[in-house]
């Protein structure tokens, strides 16, 4: 929001709101609207909290489940996970306010993303970041990553919540324009489950937690609903961004938690995006109800806010209860316990408005419809075209699949590995004595107990996040039923079998009809990945106008899947290698190299064609591995991915210090594939043979690879290097590029 | 073992109910001691857990050493009662002066979540008490100011009087001297950086801390016989 628009622009547009959305403003008034009310229209119907532009697709997803207890449109996703136990969990991006102020901008997406939790009535237990930056050449997107992190680290250790896992990429794709998407899951006793709702008329709506202030005004509308220009501009948007403090959202979490408990509210709902109007409008337009919101009432950081200002700050560290009046004492008194502010700032009204009053008595200053905010809010059908096809010529030049094979794929090898734990050595991912596998394997374990009782269920909850743009802008459909497939085998590789999912749609610019196409594509690709495996959406996010200096980000659907693991009776094999056992590889290759990291990274070619997926082939596969876990016939495990079996394989060695030496592999193409539906597995004695057995008894191809052991990695014929070069290498690339320095 | 622990509570500490699962893992009693009781109950040993206690805003436990509940924390100390500061609460207590030096920022000014080898330096102490000298425990560490820093005389003063309790195999936040925890000149008072309580269970990786926690619980037990 300008603070001095040009006297020449109506201020409907200094708001973000376009003509006809003025237009129809005034028609569901009857009259036309003052500042304030245009000022929170314009924050609700935002791209941001509307999703004018991605609802009319998001409606194919599967949201259907036997485990689902609570669907899309709610603050998050819950499914039931058995004794008792629920799971509720999201998945937002905070990606344009980590543009402009990386530390605050991931540090309060990580907030935000644990009040949606915790506002469902569960403990947060753990966190998870797919985070994308620029390349590591580029001191800009290098300032971006340390302050990103730093971020996530400084909040999340200090909140006491852990985390245990996330993607770090980097590609050039996202300079200028990272994507930091933050994943919560919390559990919650089953009969506890609360909903955003207003409901009996005299209740009151308690504003808890923090001041309000200036921070964060118009982050949805100005930061999370527009592309990047130049730079003056940017820095002009960082008084949007907002502040966090990990002390109070610490206090505010086991205050809630304890009012929970009690049984004192009746509905609660976080203020996120678009502050206090849409906390009041979302949980009377939900209860049915309306609401009389005195913004006198309401604590304020600085003096001189006007009430446009109060009622669209972002402030972070802030709940909306809705209390009986015969509880608020005891509210009170919980808070106080705390040291959590606490205020009546509304009172729950039968009249279906939204009213803010300067006082309850006082002047009315904005009288809406409260469900206008929401359901009236713009839904665009906007154009749509795939991308021009390249010439033969375009196509030929961009397909990895034409480049000769290199002599010595060893260089290629060094060339893709990254050791991320750089990042995530300064995460917190242990807190509560749940964590069983920890950040750096296919997903994380985390042990299940009792959210009150504290009783071990003896089951696990797993957790992943994936996602992968070089993929998607080869074919956002088939990419992102990729990444969805990668996803469940992920889950499988520890033992678990998937229960339902959450996603981030990261796209570039609406206004664009490729980046509808691509958005419209990636929905349908979810939707048969995830139908097919069973694995319902119960959430989501989508986060447009990812694109810089007029350059839309390639599609980056960020997928986060909850599994169980029905008995953990043992750890999960781990992406390891036991010297002197055998390594087998579970599936089959399909020797392409479109969207692969080799023939991107490695010889910047993008294009080619993707592997193709059978996804009835990859379940068979995901239920094979899934029982080997769980039986204890692995000793390690490791999905293929990104990088092929090549860097599979070597991640493995490079977690165990182990070399290994395999032979069969026929080419680069088959080494460095990214073809779905495969696992390298290291196993022992007579395990080996029973692989083999449950594999064709399954119908999945199994190739024995060669053995474990040494202190090389070697692929007959392909590759030759020391373990010791390949542990360098891998270790050194992001401290080694991070040592050169930032700027910004 | 039916000792009676004490788990300090300030507002943004976070270790505590993990602190108190493995007391009541080896059979003892657990409780929470909130930072504004004026008493350690009926406690037979205290436990400061780990945290951000009041976000560490100011200095790690610079805020915290004022809360009610440390003077009563400090009297039973000087009464004898074992009293364990991990992490966060050993700031506290180095703030609090209950042990001597001091926490600064790690070398390489970034927070660390890793595991660490430790040597245990002396059996003389609340918390290693029962040990073999020179045993090697792996838990991890998770801070950001865990680099242990005092003066010459006090580090001359430690390791004269055997006040040395754990010291890192492999140094990793630029402690002085590899010091990973200390004890009071009583020796009922023990501060250490690294998470005993973490490596509790063999699904999380390693159950070296649980023989500590154990010799606190054998502490507390000798503490409530003679109190």
């Amino acid at each position: 929001m300008r603070a001095d628009p040009p006297s020449d622009e109506p201020i409907h547009r200094a708001l973000g709101l376009t003509d006809d959305e003025a237009a129809a403003i005034e028609r569901l008034l009857g009259r036309a609207p003052n500042h304030l009310e245009l000022a929170m229209y314009a924050v609700m119907w935002s791209e941001h909290c509307s999703y004018k532009s991605s609802r009319v697709h998001l409606g194919r997803l599967p949201t259907e489940g036997d485990a689902v207890l609570v669907g899309p449109g709610e603050n998050a996703g819950v499914v039931d996970v058995g004794d008792g136990i629920a799971a509720a969990f999201r998945i937002e991006s905070h990606n344009h306010p980590s543009a402009i102020e990386p530390y605050q901008g991931a540090a309060t997406g990580v907030g935000g993303i644990l009040r949606d939790v915790f506002t469902m009535g569960a403990r947060p237990i753990a966190l998870m970041d797919p985070l994308r930056f620029g390349p590591l050449d580029d001191p800009r997107s290098r300032w971006i990553l340390e302050g990103v992190v730093a971020g996530i680290s400084g909040y999340g250790n200090s909140v006491g919540v852990p985390t245990v896992g996330g993607e770090t990429v980097c590609d050039a794709t996202y300079t200028g324009n990272p994507l930091v998407n933050v994943f919560c899951l919390g559990v919650l006793p089953t009969d506890r489950l609360v909903l955003g709702r207003a409901s009996g008329v005299g209740n009151l709506a308690v504003l808890l937690g923090s001041t309000t202030g200036r921070d964060g005004i118009g982050g949805a509308s100005v930061l999370a609903s527009a592309g990047f220009g130049d730079e003056e501009a940017e820095a002009d948007k960082r008084p949007s961004v907002q502040v966090g403090d990990p002390f109070e959202e610490k206090r505010l979490i086991e205050a809630c938690l304890t009012l929970l408990d009690a049984g004192l509210v009746a509905g609660i709902q976080d203020l996120g995006a678009a502050g206090i109007t849409g906390a009041t409008s979302e949980t009377a337009s939900r209860g049915g109800a309306g609401m009389d919101v005195d913004v006198s009432a309401v604590p304020l950081r600085e003096p001189g806010m006007e009430p446009f200002e109060i009622m669209t700050s972002e402030s972070q560290e802030r709940m909306l209860a809705i209390v009986e009046p015969g509880d608020l004492d005891e509210v009170l008194a919980i808070c106080e316990r705390w040291e959590v502010r606490a205020t009546v700032i509304g009172r729950v009204t039968g009249t279906g408005r939204l009213r803010v009053l300067d006082g309850f008595d006082g002047e009315v200053l904005a009288d809406i419809p409260a469900s206008t905010l929401h359901e009236d809010a713009p839904r665009y059908e906007r154009p749509m075209a795939p991308p021009p096809a390249p010439s033969e010529a375009e196509a030929k030049a961009a397909d990895p699949g034409a480049v000769p094979a290199p002599g010595d794929c060893g260089p290629d090898l060094l060339g893709l590995l990254l050791d991320t734990s750089w990042v995530w050595r300064q995460y917190d991912h242990q807190l509560f004595l749940n964590t069983v596998e920890g950040p750096g394997g296919d997903a994380a374990v985390l042990r299940l107990k009792h959210p009150t009782t504290g009783a071990d269920t003896g089951r696990a909850l797993a957790i992943t996040t994936d996602g992968n743009h070089a993929w998607c802008a080869v074919d956002p459909r088939a990419g992102t039923a990729l990444t969805v497939a990668e996803a469940v085998l992920n889950l499988a590789c520890v033992g678990a079998r998937p229960l339902a999912s959450v996603n981030c749609l990261n796209f570039g610019n609406p206004e664009h009809p490729e980046v509808m196409w691509q958005l419209s594509e990636a929905v349908d690709g979810m939707a048969e990945a995830c139908r097919a495996l069973g694995v319902p959406v119960v959430g989501g996010n989508v986060s447009l106008y990812n694109e810089s200096r007029g350059t839309n980000i390639d599609p980056t659907p960020i997928v986060g899947v909850l599994g169980l693991i029905d008995r953990l009776d043992r750890r999960p094999p781990g992406v390891r290698l036991v010297a002197g056992a055998t390594l087998l590889l579970l599936g089959e290759t399909e020797a392409v190299l479109g969207g692969s990291l080799w023939g991107r990274q490695r010889h910047g070619r993008a294009g080619g064609r993707l592997p193709a997926l059978d996804l009835r082939y990859h379940a068979a596969v995901c239920d094979l591995v899934r029982g080997l876990a769980l039986d204890g016939l692995l000793a390690g495990v490791h999905d293929v991915s990104t990088g092929g079996l090549a860097v599979a394989l070597a991640e493995m060695a490079l977690h165990a210090q182990v070399g290994f030496r395999v032979g069969g592999v026929a080419g680069h193409a088959e080494l460095f594939s990214e073809s779905p539906s495969r696992v390298v597995a290291c196993a022992t004695g007579a395990a080996v043979a029973e692989i083999e057995r449950r594999a064709g008894d399954a119908g999945v191809a199994v190739t024995v690879l060669g053995d474990a052991g040494g202190d090389r990695l070697v692929v007959d014929g392909l590759l030759d290097v020391g373990l010791a070069e390949a542990t360098a290498a891998w270790r050194e690339r992001l401290p080694g590029a991070l040592a050169a320095g930032v700027e910004h | 073992m039916s000792a009676r622990v004490g788990v300090v509570l300030f507002p943004g500490s976070n270790c505590e109910q993990d602190v108190i699962e493995v007391v009541r893992a080896l059979g003892g009693h657990a409780e929470i001691l909130w930072h504004g009781d004026r008493s350690v109950g009926g406690a037979d040993a205290v436990v400061v857990p780990g945290g951000f206690a009041h976000g560490d805003y100011l200095r790690p436990g610079a805020i915290a050493r004022f809360s009610p509940v440390m003077e009563a924390v400090a009297a039973f100390a000087a009464g004898g009662g074992p009293v364990v500061g991990i992490c966060n609460g050993f700031q506290v207590l180095t703030e609090a002066g209950l042990l001597p030096g001091a926490l600064q920022k790690n070398r390489g000014l970034r927070f660390l979540c890793t595991p660490v080898d430790l040597r245990v330096e002396t059996a003389r102490s609340a918390l290693t008490s029962g040990l073999a000298e020179g045993t090697v425990l792996r838990m991890p560490i998770n801070h950001f100011a865990g680099c242990y820093t005092c003066d010459e005389e006090t580090l001359a003063e430690l390791r004269a009087e055997d006040r040395v309790v754990l010291r890192y195999v492999d140094n990793p936040n630029g402690s002085i001297d590899d010091i990973a925890g200390v004890c009071s000149a009583g020796r009922n008072v023990v501060g250490m950086m690294p998470h005993p309580e973490r490596a509790s269970h063999e699904l999380l990786g390693s159950t070296d801390g649980l023989v500590l926690i154990r010799a606190l619980l054998e502490s507390a037990a000798v503490s409530s016989s003679r109190g």
